[in-house]
């Protein structure tokens, strides 16, 4: 069985980074507060592998069946029999899968940051940070609780709003952090409100109970979640979807994406950690935890998911064909991957061969986490090299930045899906997902990769190629803790997709053959290949090619640029529709007649007992004057009524 | 002729005497002529004591020890009326009741 102490560790390690160098790092730790997060998160991921291998390899497996292992519960609040909130640890694939993911970028970063935050004034409260934010994901993905993960959730949700803040005195990254923490927080009312339905139905928080509960057909639970129904849906799907609202929030899918742009104000190291590999992914692995409830019960939930995945991942691709600043265009990309791997779940059915979307979707999340923490940290050092997030700023860095070249072609590669780098296998999994079960769907992620490979090319061939830029500088590329990461990741960007990764994550438990389709990874390969070679030809050398091209879609590519108007659109219903027909309104009945009711309260008081108060003058024959009349009074009534 | 005092006519004078305080209390703003007026309050009661102890229960002395008491409690009472008026003076530098009218709401 598994050691609870150690696995407790590693989300407990790196709270106490936050705790420490929150506390006393800007007076004891000045200098040190760096090495002591990064020592802090490597014993976490020291750890963190060693449960892996022991999950997947000693104790997880019974009967050729991964387990869903709960070593550690303990009861914190007891609302009534059976529903409580535990604080709990749950191991599964999927949970140990992610605490490697979480606690290995999360270390690159820090290492990274050793360099690229150097000389910041307020360096300890970046590592701070990062520990905290590190905390909480990794609660987040050892929840045994449903209501244990929304804590987390919301954590996730204050420390990425640290993060994006963290350059507070730009009046642009303020506003960056408020409307992700504003856009996140509104999609997870509806996390709340989902959670809500299901527990109100399934008498439980608890992930285990909840999912065999909402799965056992013709259990009394379900019937209940399923005979009761708003607006003709039943309460379980509407249940389901609301959950997946909140998870679409977090994971930026449309059309909650539009914080995921603007987060791109916080320090590059936070963009790779947060927005490329573990706090987007946060939905996905949402949706994955309750994948049996929405593959048994709630197919109409899951298409959901498959058909917002989907329009994401190809919307999100279409503008980041357009963008010119680089961070916003591997911003977009990620938007675009998750789409990916939010459809795949969405394809999926559960069990054997047909789960096969689910452990492509969770493939994918493994290996984009590797590719997309490589292009960011890469992003970050040509940004260190070139102060500039612009592309027109680049050019021609190939030799100015030889590791960094590599390293990023390489995740360029794994991105476009060309093999045999991790993207390839992860992507073709998903294609032929999709392919299985929704052609349509199929169709359009084909076209996505084929637009992937192109932006990012783009991206690739504009940095590194193209004209010489103008802001090359004599310093090189920032010592050993920058390239240091970059080397790692790109071994892990080159090599993860060989790790049979259906055989330990599947949507059952159950070993999933991986099989290699030939024939069927010819189209997207061929159309990646095709994307690679028109960037190629349109930005290798420094030409008009793609300025004719931009100008022959002219109307297509102002609308992709200005990211489809999807800002201006809710800018236009929050300050005009909400604004003015809601909030004015409901602001005049605030100010007029709930104030005013409880303002004429206090004012007739006020006024009577101002009248009242008068009595009490201080001037002895006033005092006098009224003992007189009490007492003829009194001689009044006892002579003359009470006889 | 000789005119002999009844009990009304005492009752008559005492009344007055009453009234003629409580209006002396009512109207005059100096504390002395007010702490007079009280006199007069305690005076008329006691002449009511004695009146009636005379005309209504003549072989009794209730109504005398009475008066005795009123006396007796009347002086202690002038003697602290008269401590506060004096300290009330040199706070104030006034004995009118007008103008210290600080102890309110």
């Amino acid at each position: 069985m598994p050691n609870v102490i150690y696995i407790a560790l590693i989300p407990l390690l790196p709270l106490a980074g936050f705790l420490i160098l929150g506390l006393w790092g800007r007076k004891v730790f000045k200098n040190s507060s760096g090495i002591i997060g990064t020592l802090l998160l490597l014993t976490s991921c020291a750890l963190a592998l060693y449960t892996a291998y022991g999950y997947f390899f000693e104790y997880g497996k019974v009967a050729g069946v991964y387990q869903k292992l709960v070593p550690l519960q303990l009861t914190w609040l007891e609302f009534s029999k059976g529903v409580s909130i535990d604080m709990g640890i749950i191991l599964d694939p999927i949970s140990v899968m992610m605490l490697v993911v979480v606690t290995f970028v999360s270390l690159m970063v820090h290492i990274y940051s050793l360099a690229y935050m150097k000389g910041d004034e307020r360096f300890p409260i970046f590592y701070a940070f990062l520990g905290l934010f590190t905390f909480s994901m990794l609660g987040l993905v050892i929840s045994s609780n449903i209501f244990q993960i929304y804590i987390f959730w919301e954590l996730v949700g204050v420390s990425s709003f640290l993060l994006i803040g963290y350059y507070y005195d730009r009046p642009s990254a303020v506003a960056a952090c408020k409307k992700a923490f504003i856009v996140t927080r509104f999609a997870d009312l509806g996390f709340l409100i989902g959670i809500l339905i299901l527990s109100y139905y399934s008498h439980t928080l608890d992930f285990n109970t909840l999912i065999q509960r909402l799965t056992t057909p013709g259990g009394s639970e379900l019937m209940s979640a399923t005979s009761a129904s708003f607006l003709g849906v039943s309460a379980l799907t509407w249940g389901m979807a609301l959950v997946f609202m909140g998870g679409a929030g977090k994971s930026a899918m449309f059309p909650l994406h539009i914080w995921l742009p603007d987060a791109m104000e916080g320090p590059t190291p936070v963009s790779a950690l947060i927005h490329a590999a573990t706090m987007v992914v946060a939905g996905v692995f949402l949706v994955a935890r309750l994948f049996p409830i929405f593959a048994l019960s709630a197919p109409e939930a899951l298409n959901i998911v498959a058909y917002v995945g989907a329009i994401s991942a190809m919307f999100a691709a279409v503008i980041a064909c357009t963008q010119t600043d680089i961070k916003r265009v591997l911003a977009y990309s990620t938007m675009s991957q998750i789409g990916f791997m939010m459809f795949a779940l969405g394809v999926s059915k559960y069990g054997g061969e047909n789960g096969l979307g689910y452990t492509a979707s969770m493939f994918h999340l493994f290996t984009h986490a590797m590719f997309k923490a490589l292009l960011f940290l890469g992003a970050g050092a040509v940004i260190h090299y070139i102060h500039s997030n612009e592309m027109k700023d680049m050019g021609g860095l190939r030799k100015h930045l030889p590791i960094t070249h590599i390293t990023f072609l390489i995740a360029c590669l794994a991105i476009s899906g060309v093999p045999p780098f991790a993207g390839f296998f992860s992507k073709e999994e998903i294609l032929l997902a999709a392919y299985q079960h929704n052609q349509a769907i199929y169709w359009i992620a084909l076209i996505t990769s084929g637009l992937t490979a192109f932006y990012m090319f783009r991206l690739y061939f504009n940095i590194f190629w193209n004209k010489e830029s103008h802001g090359a500088h004599g310093h090189g590329e920032g010592g050993f803790a920058i390239v240091l990461p970059l080397i790692l990741l790109g071994v892990g960007a080159a090599a993860a997709g060989f790790i049979p990764f259906g055989s330990f994550v599947s949507s059952d438990g159950t070993a999933l053959e991986s099989k290699f389709h030939l024939e069927f990874s010819i189209a997207p390969v061929a159309l990646g290949l095709a994307g690679i070679f028109l960037a190629m030809w349109m930005y290798k050398k420094e030409s008009n090619r793609a300025d004719k091209l931009a100008a022959s879609l002219s109307g297509l590519y102002k609308a992709a640029y200005h990211k489809f108007y999807i800002d201006e659109l809710y800018l236009f219903l929050t300050k005009k529709v909400i604004f003015n027909l809601i909030g004015r309104p409901a602001a005049w009945i605030d100010r007029n007649i709930v104030d005013g009711a409880v303002n004429l309260t206090g004012n007739t008081t006020a006024a009577i007992s101002g009248w009242i108060k008068g009595v009490q003058s201080g001037k002895v024959q006033q005092y006098a004057i009224y003992f007189l009349v009490g007492v003829i009074g009194l001689a009044v009534l006892f002579i003359y009524i009470i006889k | 002729m000789t005119l002999e005092p009844g009990l009304y006519h005492i009752l008559f004078i005492s009344a007055a005497l009453f009234f003629i305080g409580v209006f002396g209390f009512f109207t005059r703003r100096n504390l002395i002529t007010m702490l007079m007026s009280i006199e007069l309050i305690l005076n008329s009661v006691n002449l009511n004591f004695i009146a009636f102890n005379k005309y209504v229960w003549p072989n009794r002395l209730d109504g005398l020890f009475f008066t005795i008491f009123v006396i007796a409690i009347a002086a202690a009472e002038a003697a602290v009326a008269i401590a506060i008026i004096i300290n009330l003076y040199r706070s104030h530098q006034s004995i009118d009741v007008d103008r210290t009218t600080e102890l309110k709401y």
